[in-house]
Parts: structure tokens; sequence; C-alpha cells
């Protein structure tokens, strides 16, 4: 699940993946078995082919990636492309990707180029910093299977998603920011440019025309540049005024207004000081915090959103006639039918009308074993068939009823936790007003106690105005969350929303979800002692080549083995190949032909050899390699820990216990579960909820904050604030100790820029400060406060 | 003193070309893809067809 992790490719030479002393295939890099080139067929027929095309230096110079996905060439579920392609007026067609596998810049290379090298093919480019691929070709809509099939045989998979709708909002900010940017980076160096001259010819005698004309320059400047880079602050601080609140961009609005129209009046005047230089520089910052902050943030949420992209599946719709064809979920209207294989998910909520086979629905309902159904049995949208294909009556599809209720439950309950004010905007709540405060006291107090005149006392009252401008103020926070947000991202934590690390600071309680959170999600197989390994790699070598889950859970469990050749599936049955003396066969007690099996909790699978006993595997489900570790650690931090589960209590007790939890709750419905979170809530407790089911979906909405693996249904993915990637727990505890990292270092920041302010104020109240000394103040406090934020960077684990 | 006029225009023009050259970049998509950007250069392009 880590292919998408934007981390620097970790140098490995090929074929280090494996773990065993096997060769390691000359494709994939897995261990292909002794004596042997390639691991699978897929695999030497992909070498051939970049041979053939005379692509081999992509051997010599890619660099195998170990946390992404092993370029192995995999059958993929057909797509339905048809809704993906865009028509452009040139008669070409044009269509986004989403890459699966993309390992270092040579497979960049190879991908281009083997699509280049196709007649059809007009344009083909990879953005390797999102991974997707922009192709456009000539030949209509048909040729775009046989390209994308190009690709996917040398092993990586492809997935097309709608790129404009991806577009359309997600950088526009982004870019309106950096042009704001680069504005006032530019005024600011050409006018303080100008200011240093001023400066330096208040000292050495400057000619009056000669300091006007600076003025008048730096004003020319200034002002355009102001009120372009300057629009995402005031259009924020407006927004904020309009709802009766402040947020941090009042103040700074306020500021920058009030300086540059002093500073238009003492060019004009023919003043000693103007502070147009402060203004822009100020702006510059700001910039600076303000997109770093959503650059983090934005990735953050690029890379979650394109978790989701690579899960898209089609469904299988049956015609009337027995003919099947593929549509997207939301194309699948109530009263068709839809076929269901073995080991895919249901794409519909329905009722079986043919076939009977087990299903596991812990993503949706939460419940650890597979659950029987036949013909009449209701189904749920994203339960897993692990047994024969089922054709299921779809009763509602796109909104099924079960998701629209989860939907409307999250709704309600994020309505009623209502919005968590960050720590900027509660200091700059009582910031602003006394910042303001303070100048108007300035200019009443020079104009009645100090006798001066009305313009001389508004220069001092803006020279407080500078001073107190809070660029450090601003920059506090967003510099912390910059660091953290993008070092959290390369260890594979996703934090979606802006204010997620201030609220995983002040957690106090953890609330696990247990099937598929705190247990693996998918089924592992049952280690017992007596366990045959021999059996058992024999049996992977077979399951290497079948995508049912159990066979996957099999070749978990086995760690990589080479994969038999010529392996035939039987759906729904088992898989079977053909060996000297006879066949071998791995499936079902009744494929396998295997006489009174005793009956078992979970799933079985059978492994039957000419002339061996059988052997038996059974699957459970698993709690995750490091869950009692990392419920030690959150204890550690402080935190009390909770189980909350929708599963039977005879589950729920043994996984609690073996994870350590001693608080555990069974058998709770998605309503009950919300309950007992703002139940807590209520008590002012604040809450992590870290969940993945369907079922999980509205706690994780009630809760202060929430997190769900990257394998979480795609709704519960889309309510949490936190999203982790890999096989284990331990990110959520990192996250939390980052986060509390983090919000002392904010606080520190906070605390060294009112220091600073509380140091220069009554200075510039006296009418100290000019000019010079508001830039250097503004720029050394910034800079202190960046400084401080780095630290974050270091620092041990 | 007519010097600095020549010497403010001068900066400004200047500035101002850095800033126009930003945005064009910008504007066509150079600072899309920054990691692809420092590995493409070690590969060779494919010759034209």
């Amino acid at each position: 699940m880590n292919a998408l992790t934007p981390a620097a490719p970790r140098v490995a030479p090929a074929g280090s993946a494996g773990v065993s002393a096997d060769a390691a295939c000359a494709h994939c890099g897995l261990p292909a078995g002794e004596g042997r080139r390639f691991c699978c067929a897929g695999c030497a027929a992909a070498y051939e082919t970049i041979r053939g095309l005379g692509l081999g230096r992509y051997y010599e110079q890619r660099l195998l990636d170990p946390a992404a996905r092993a370029p192995r060439p995999e059958a993929a579920d057909r797509l339905d492309l048809g809704r993906y392609v865009t028509a452009n007026p040139d008669g070409t067609c044009e269509l986004a990707l989403a890459i699966d596998g993309l390992q270092c810049g040579a497979c960049v290379w190879l991908i281009e180029s083997v699509l280049g090298r196709d007649a059809a093919v007009a344009q083909a480019r990879v953005n390797m910093t999102s991974r997707w691929l922009r192709l456009v070709w000539r030949g209509g809509e048909a040729e775009a299977g046989r390209l994308i099939g190009l690709v996917e045989r040398l092993g990586y998979r492809l997935i097309p998603f709608d790129a404009a709708a991806l577009q359309a909002g997600q950088d526009r900010t982004g870019r309106m920011l950096l042009r704001s940017l680069a504005v006032a980076g530019f005024a600011a160096g050409n006018v303080m440019l100008l200011s240093i001259g001023v400066w330096a010819g208040l000292v050495q005698g400057m000619g009056p025309a000669t300091r006007e004309l600076m003025h008048f320059v730096s004003a020319l400047i200034a002002l355009p540049a102001i009120a372009y880079a300057g629009m995402p602050f005031f259009a924020s601080a407006i927004a904020a005024l309009r709802q009766f609140r402040t947020n941090m961009d009042v103040p700074i609005g306020v500021g920058v207004i009030l300086v540059t129209g002093i500073s238009v009046q003492q060019s004009f005047a023919g003043g000693d000081h103007t502070y147009f230089d402060s203004a822009v520089t100020l702006l510059f910052f700001l910039l600076i915090g303000r997109y770093l902050d959503h650059l983090a943030r934005g990735r953050a949420r690029a890379v979650a959103e394109q978790l989701l992209t690579l899960r898209v599946r089609d469904v299988a719709v049956l015609a009337a006639d027995g003919s099947t064809a593929r549509r997207a979920q939301e194309a699948v209207a109530p009263g068709e039918r839809i076929l269901v294989g073995p080991g895919e998910r249901v794409g519909a909520d329905g009722v079986v009308e043919r076939g009977a086979s087990p299903l596991d629905a812990s993503l949706v309902t939460g419940e650890s074993l597979p659950e029987a159904v036949g013909p009449g049995s209701t189904v749920f949208a994203g339960s897993m068939n692990l047994g024969e294909a089922l054709v299921v009556r779809v009763t509602a599809a796109g909104q099924s009823t079960l998701l629209a209720e989860c939907v409307r439950l999250i709704e309600a309950a994020e309505a009623r936790r209502g919005r968590y004010v960050v720590l900027a905007d509660r200091v700059a709540r009582r910031y602003a007003p006394a910042v303001h405060l303070c100048a108007l006291l300035t200019f009443l107090g020079w104009v009645f106690i100090g006798g001066a005149s009305a313009g001389a006392a508004l220069l001092t009252a803006s020279a407080v105005l500078i001073i107190t401008c809070p660029c450090a103020l601003a920059l506090a926070v967003p510099a912390v969350q910059v660091i953290v947000t993008s070092r959290l991202l390369r260890g594979g934590v996703l934090l979606k929303s802006g204010t997620a690390l201030e609220r995983l600071a002040d957690v106090e309680l953890v609330v696990f979800d247990k099937t598929g959170t705190l247990t693996e999600p998918t089924l592992g197989l049952i280690e017992t002692p007596g366990l045959d390994r021999e059996a058992l790699r024999v049996a992977a070598s077979l399951a290497a080549s079948s995508r049912h889950p159990l066979a996957r859970a099999l070749l978990a469990a086995s760690g990589p083995v080479p994969a038999a050749e010529a392996v035939r599936e039987h759906a729904g049955l088992g898989l079977s190949l053909a060996v000297p003396g006879g066949e071998i066969r791995l499936g079902s007690v009744a494929f396998c032909g295997v006489a009174a099996a005793a009956a078992a909790e979970g799933p079985q699978v059978w492994l039957v050899r000419p002339g061996r006993d059988p052997v038996c595997f059974e699957f459970a489900e698993r709690l995750r390699a490091d869950a009692a570790e990392c419920v030690a650690a959150l204890r550690a931090l402080g935190l009390e820990v909770r189980l909350l589960s929708g599963d039977r209590a005879s589950a729920v007790s043994r996984m609690a216990a073996l994870a350590g939890i001693a608080d555990w709750r069974a058998e709770c419905s998605p309503v009950e579960k919300v309950a007992a979170i703002e139940a807590l809530r209520a008590r002012g407790r604040r809450v992590l909820m870290v969940g993945d089911g369907l079922n999980d979906g509205p706690s994780l909405a009630a809760a202060s904050v929430s997190a769900a693996p990257a394998s979480a249904a795609d709704v519960s993915q889309t309510v949490a604030d936190v999203v982790f990637q890999g096989e284990k727990l331990a990110p959520v505890a990192e996250a939390i100790r980052m986060a509390r990292r983090a919000q002392a270092a904010m606080r520190q920041n906070l605390a060294l820029s009112i220091g600073y302010n509380a140091l220069l104020v009554p200075l510039a109240m006296a009418g100290f400060v000019t000019p010079w000394l508001a830039a250097a103040a503004m720029s050394s406090s910034s800079l202190v406060v960046m400084l401080n934020s780095l630290r974050l960077k270091a620092g041990g684990r | 003193m007519t010097v600095i006029l020549y010497l403010i225009l001068a900066s400004l023009v200047m500035g101002a070309g850095g800033l126009a050259v930003f945005l064009w970049s910008m504007r066509s998509g150079q600072y899309e893809d920054l990691d692809g950007a420092a590995q493409r250069i070690l590969f060779d392009d494919e010759p034209p067809k």
C-alpha cells in the first residue's frame, strides 16, 4: 500500500526484495526459485518485450523500491474506460491514469518509451510527483484498452480516473498563492533596495528631492503589489468579519492597509519615513508560510484521494441474454442483476438470486467471520465473496441503503461535533483587539499628553502597528505544520485536515475498532505448531497465480515463493496443477474430495497431492503484528485505550486480551458506537477514534479526531482526519507523539513572537522605532520562529 | 543625479523580467512534477518518430 508514499526511492539493488536464498526474478526482483531466471511466465514475457524493444537499459538503471509493489504482471480487472476518455477537437483521445507500482525514474522512462513507440500514441507523459500518466492517442476509444495492456504487461497497474474533477479544485489556490508570492517577492526586493538607499541617505545627507523620488518609486512598486499579493489575506479577513469573527488575517489586513495609507500620505507630505518596505516584506513572509502550509496539506490530501482512486472497481452486470458488461458502480440501476465472482467485492446492495457462498462482510459490519449466504440473503456493497460466483439482484446502487444510512449518521455526527477553533485563531481573538487598542492609545497619548500633531502621532501609532503586525505570529503555526505534516507523510501518515495536528495533541483517550483496525484487514492463516511448512510452500506456489483472498493469505504466510506454471483456476472451487503421477488440488473440501472434514469456525482450504495425506489450512482474523506494542506505547503516552466493536463478544474479548485492552464492548451497532463516543465527549473527554469499517464511519465523525487505515472503507477513509498506510499500527502512536511535539513547538513560537512584541511595543509607543528597526525586528523574529520550527525536522522518534 | 533614475529603471526592468519568466514557467507547468524533472535528466530522450 506504500506505493503512493512520495518518499524518495530507497536505494536497493534489484532482487533484494526477497528474503530467501533463491535467485531473484530478472524482471520483478521477487524470488524466482533455484536455477530459474523468472518467477512466472508474465515476468518472462515482460522481460522479452522490454529487451525486444531495445529498452534493456531499464534493468541497469532502475532502483527497485522495496516499499512499492513489485512489477510482477498480474491479471487485472478490465475497467469500463469509456466514461474516463475525453475526445479532443483534433480527433485524438485523452485519458488520465493513476499508476500503481511506479518505482523510480527508469520506470517513467520505460513507460513513456514503450507507449511512445506505438504508432497510435500522440503523447504519453508520466507525472512522477503525483504518479499519473497522461495519454493522448489517435484511433478512438477502442484503442485505449490495447495501450493500457502494453503497460500492464510490464507489471504496472493503470487505473483510469477523472482528471478534470481532480484538477479543477486541486491547485487553483496553490497557483494563486504562488503567483502572489512571486509578486510580493519581487516588490519586497525592489522596495527594500530603495529603502536601504533612503536609510543610508538619512545618515549621509540625501537631498529631500531624491528621497521623495525614492518614496514615490517605492509607492509605485508597492501599491499594485500589495493590492495583488494581499488579496488572500483581505478576502479571508472580510469573510471572517462578515460572520462577526476575527482571525489572524484581520490584524494583518488592517495593519497592511493602515501602514500603506500612512506611507502614501507621508510620500506626498515629503516626510522622512515611509513603511512600504515593511508592508511588502510582511506580505512576502506571510505568503511563504501560507504557501508551505497549502503545499504540505494539499499533498497529503492528494495522496489520500489517489489511494481511493486505486481501488476503483467495476460491476459485472448480467444482461437478459446472459452476457456480462462491466459498468461503473454508480451506473448500476436497482432491479438489474450483477455477477460477483470469487474473490471480488459485491458492487451494490442487493438480494442473492443464485449461488451460495461465504461472504466476508468485515469491512461493512465489523463481523470477523465470513457469513454463508444463499438465495434470498441480503448482501451489502463492499463484502468480499470468498466462495463461488453469486448472482445478485440489485435493490439499491450507488446511494446504497446501508451506505446512505451511514452517510446520514456521519453528517448528523459532524453537525453535532461543532467547529474546532485552532490555536492561532484563539490567540488572534485576543491579540487583534489588544494590538489595535495599543495603537489607538499611542495615537491619543501623543496627541493629548505628548502634544504632538495629529500627523506625527499617526506616524508613531503606525509604527506600533508595524511592530505588532503578526508576522512571526502568523508563521508560528504553519511553519510547524508544514514540517510535521511532511515528516508524517514520509512515514505513511496522511494528515488530511489542517487542524488534525492540534486535535491529536490534545487527545486523552483512544478508542479502537477491532475488525480490520486492531486486526489485519485480510484473513490470515492460523499457524499451528504442527503446520506442514513444505505443504504450505507447495500450496503457496499454486496460490501465487490466484487473486482470491485466501490464496493471498497463503502466499503471505509462506513468504515469497516461485509461482507454479500452468495452474488452472476453477472458479469458486479452487486451483489444480497437473504433475507427474496425478494432480495437485488446492481448494474447498468438495473440490479436493476430502471426506469427513472437521467443522471449523473460519474458512478452510485443503491441499491434496497424489500419494500424500490431505493438508488443511485454516484461516482466521489475526491481530496486527504490533497491536499490543502500539497499545502499550499509547498507554506510555498517558492515554486510555478502549475497544468498541460490532463483532461478537467471544471474538472481541479474545482480541482485546491479546492486545492488552481491558475496557472493551462488543456487538455495538453504528448508532451505539456514536452514542458511546458522544457520551465520552459529553463528559469532556477528547477522543481519538481509530476505525476502518463502513459501520465505523459515523463514530469517526463523532470523535474529536479520527484515524483510519488505508484499507478502510471509502466513506470511513474520507471522513477520517488521519489516514495511515501499511501493515502496522505504530503510525497512530507516532502521529500523537509528533502532534504533541508540534504543539509544544507552536506554543514556543507563539511565545517567542509575542515576547518580541512585548519588548518592542513600548519602544514603538515611545516613538523610538524607525522603519529600519521595524524591518530588522520583523525579519529576525520570523527567522527565529522558522529556525525553532526546523528543530522538528531532526530529533528522535 | 540622473544616473539614479537610470539605475532604478534598470533594476525594475530586470526584476520585472525575472518575475515575468517565473510566471511564465509556472503557467507552462514546470512546477507540476519536480520529482520527475530531477529523474528525467538521467535518461535519454526517445528519438522522434
